[in-house]
């Protein structure tokens, strides 16, 4: 895009736009990522990092009028505290113990000085060297989000459920303080259009896991951002299950800091039909001894797109660093495609990185083997689907929720 | 049971003829044995009958009972009654054995027309057969195939056919990959399932299986054609003088 029609579509955007009331640090942040914006502007077709993605429908002044079904709660039967967020606001779970949670919106006008230092300090980060303008708007024009403290083990997973929104624009900050450990569960069709941020802040010895669900419903645009950064012998791990939805453009990054870190991502797509799906990650390794695994399968059929991107980079001094990373796709028919950029840039000699994409489809022999024992074409071609999958799948560590994700993958296909 | 008649079958993408007119019947309650060198057509012969692709039938027929097996689909055929023990069975990650031949036993039941195992009845037929075959819970929770020795994916094929209980049993080279131990354990497995109502056709290379699962007729195939067919003592011949003689024989 010329660079007078990308100041443009921005200028366009921008206008329909206005920063919310408040002052104090919230303000101070909101008025630095929109400075930030304003210097890059808003992605377009031509940009490096939107080349397989067509940005427009997430950038546009106004939402594709679509309406995502309200969809059932993916964590129903889940032992979790829960928080909606939608149309009217967002309602907050009892205390719990380990936990502070205030909205955003709240936390704006209280000194808190915690949140002041991350409130879009890890986007800011994240927005180098690749500028992520999209995440630099939410920060600036994040209409909620939560801001949470993790003080201590949180016992039960905490269930952040969004529906309903009309192009909501959410910014959660979360800061898990050193040995502390919390499960996120995130659900909900969110809005039509919707922009998430979560920057995570995982202090030396703490833990963070988060594991997302999008869909299945159709018709959605959406742009999520994972922003986190790892102290010594800090753990992070992110899973996303997503069923179609019209435009999906997730996006990780994630800077390993303290020495003996690990970080684990990963995602099982199902796109079926009119369906865009975008995985861009990148890790940064900038600390002895780290671990990062990147794990992504996507199973595509009837025209469906899956797009990833991601990238291991390995500063100088990273010495130890075993980085990880595998896409693959599994297109179930012609029509389908997958697009896939791996990429590693290493600046320590004494580090193992692999990465591998792959994009096949069903095994034959596997069919017919299961075929030979009596299983149905429609039946086998599931069970092979789920197995291609059960690799990703794997990544989620707790036993229950991995089991869970099983469940919803076989309902989703029974009912596809 | 098994009625083949002058069956012929090309490669589908290639001009290549493989089995170049096929006389062939197992009867109820009978074992027949083929052998015959790399190459014979032995193993395309296991394949076309239970329907995988990659296969064009030129000429010919195939039943089993008065089904037309070349006129309905793998899982159709499987669900008729035949079985077939793959020489090299597939590794299925994420798939659990168990849910597996769950799938398998019940998609077969209710093509029949039968009512489906509920899950109680299903565990205690399956770890029943399963002990018979030293197959221990682990190996039934872990996915297909996967991580298992050469003996144990024998051993697991076994147990799907003793599961499905099949009319028509076709065993390719369920022989390779075995040491002593485990060829005596697959084959008692197969010979417990001996019975008046079952035939078996067991493809293999080898006389020593024949030692194990003893046949009643064994064809000899060399060149897409059965050459010769005999009593047990065939395989003795083949063990003792190879293939060579026959061979030259039949020219």
């Amino acid at each position: 895009m010329p660079a007078e029609r990308k100041t443009a579509v921005t200028d366009e955007r921008l206008a329909a736009l206005t920063l919310p009331a408040g002052d104090g640090w919230l303000r101070a942040g909101r008025e630095d990522a929109l400075g930030r914006l304003r210097a890059v502007g808003l992605p377009g077709r031509r940009d490096e990092y939107w080349r397989y993605t067509n940005p427009a429908k997430l950038v546009q002044a106004d939402p594709e009028p679509s309406q995502p079904d309200a969809g059932e709660d993916p964590f129903a039967g889940v032992d979790a505290d829960v928080i909606t967020i939608d149309g009217d606001g967002i309602t907050m779970p009892g205390t719990i113990e380990g936990l502070d949670v205030t909205t955003l919106s709240d936390a704006g006008g209280a000194d808190i000085h915690w949140a002041k230092d991350l409130y879009g300090t890890l986007e800011a980060a994240g927005s180098r060297p690749v500028s992520r303008p999209l995440a630099m708007l939410n920060t600036a024009f994040a209409t909620d989000g939560l801001v949470i403290r993790v003080t201590g083990k949180v016992a039960r997973p905490l269930h952040i459920r969004t529906t309903g929104g009309t192009d909501p624009i959410l910014h959660h900050v979360v800061k898990v303080e050193a040995g502390g450990a919390l499960t996120i569960l995130e659900s909900g069709n969110v809005g039509a259009r919707y922009n998430t941020a979560l920057e995570v802040d995982v202090a030396d010895g703490a833990a963070f896991h988060h594991l997302r669900v999008q869909g299945p419903d159709g018709g959605m645009h959406a742009n999520t951002h994972i922003f986190a950064r790892l102290g010594s012998e800090a753990t992070f791990r992110s899973f996303t299950l997503s069923a179609n939805g019209q435009l999906t453009r997730n996006e990780a990054t994630i800077d390993l800091t303290g020495d003996d870190a690990s970080a684990t991502i990963g995602g099982a797509a199902f796109g079926d039909g009119d369906v865009h799906h975008d995985d861009t990650v990148f890790v940064t390794h900038d600390a002895v001894n780290c671990e990062s695994r990147q794990v992504f399968k996507k199973v595509l059929r009837n025209g469906a797109t899956g797009v990833f991107q991601g990238k291991i980079l390995v500063k100088e001094g990273a010495q130890k660093t075993d980085g990880y990373q595998i896409s693959q796709a599994l297109l179930l028919d012609d029509d389908a495609q997958f697009l896939a950029k791996p990429e590693l840039e290493i600046y320590a000699d004494d580090v193992a990185c692999s990465h591998g994409s792959t994009t096949g489809a069903i095994d034959e022999t596997a069919l017919f083997y299961l075929r030979s024992r009596g299983v149905p074409k429609r039946v086998a071609t599931d069970m092979l689907v789920l197995s291609f999958l059960a690799e990703a799948v794997e990544e989620i560590e707790n036993e229950d929720l991995r089991a869970h994700v099983g469940d919803l993958l076989t309902d989703w296909q029974a009912r596809a | 049971m098994l009625n083949i008649k002058n069956l012929h079958v090309k490669l589908e993408d290639e001009d290549k003829q493989i089995l170049k007119g096929i006389d062939l019947h197992v009867p109820a309650g009978e074992v027949h044995a083929i052998m015959g060198p790399n190459g014979s057509g032995k193993s395309t012969l296991s394949y076309v009958l239970s329907g995988r692709g990659g296969y064009e039938v030129t000429d010919g027929t195939a039943h089993l009972g008065d089904i037309d097996l070349l006129d309905i689909e793998p899982e159709e055929r499987a669900a008729a009654g035949l079985f077939l023990a793959f020489q090299y069975p597939v590794e299925i990650p994420g798939v659990g054995n168990m849910t597996f031949l769950r799938t398998a036993v019940n998609a077969q039941r209710k093509a029949r027309g039968e009512e489906e195992l509920s899950a109680g009845d299903f565990l205690k037929v399956v770890r029943a057969k399963a002990k018979d075959l030293k197959i221990d819970a682990d190996m039934l929770k872990r996915p297909v195939n996967v991580g298992f020795s050469g003996g144990e994916k024998k051993r697991n094929e076994i147990l799907q056919m003793a599961m499905l209980e099949p009319k028509m049993c076709i065993l390719d080279e369920t022989d390779s990959g075995l040491d002593v131990d485990a060829m005596k354990l697959v084959s008692e497995g197969v010979n417990a399932l001996r019975s008046p109502e079952r035939g078996f056709l067991v493809i293999t290379h080898y006389q020593r299986l024949l030692d194990h699962i003893k046949p009643d007729v064994v064809h000899i195939m060399a060149d897409g054609r059965i050459i010769k067919s005999g009593g047990p003592e065939l395989a003795l011949e083949v063990e003792n003088n190879g293939y060579a003689d026959l061979l030259e024989g039949a020219a």
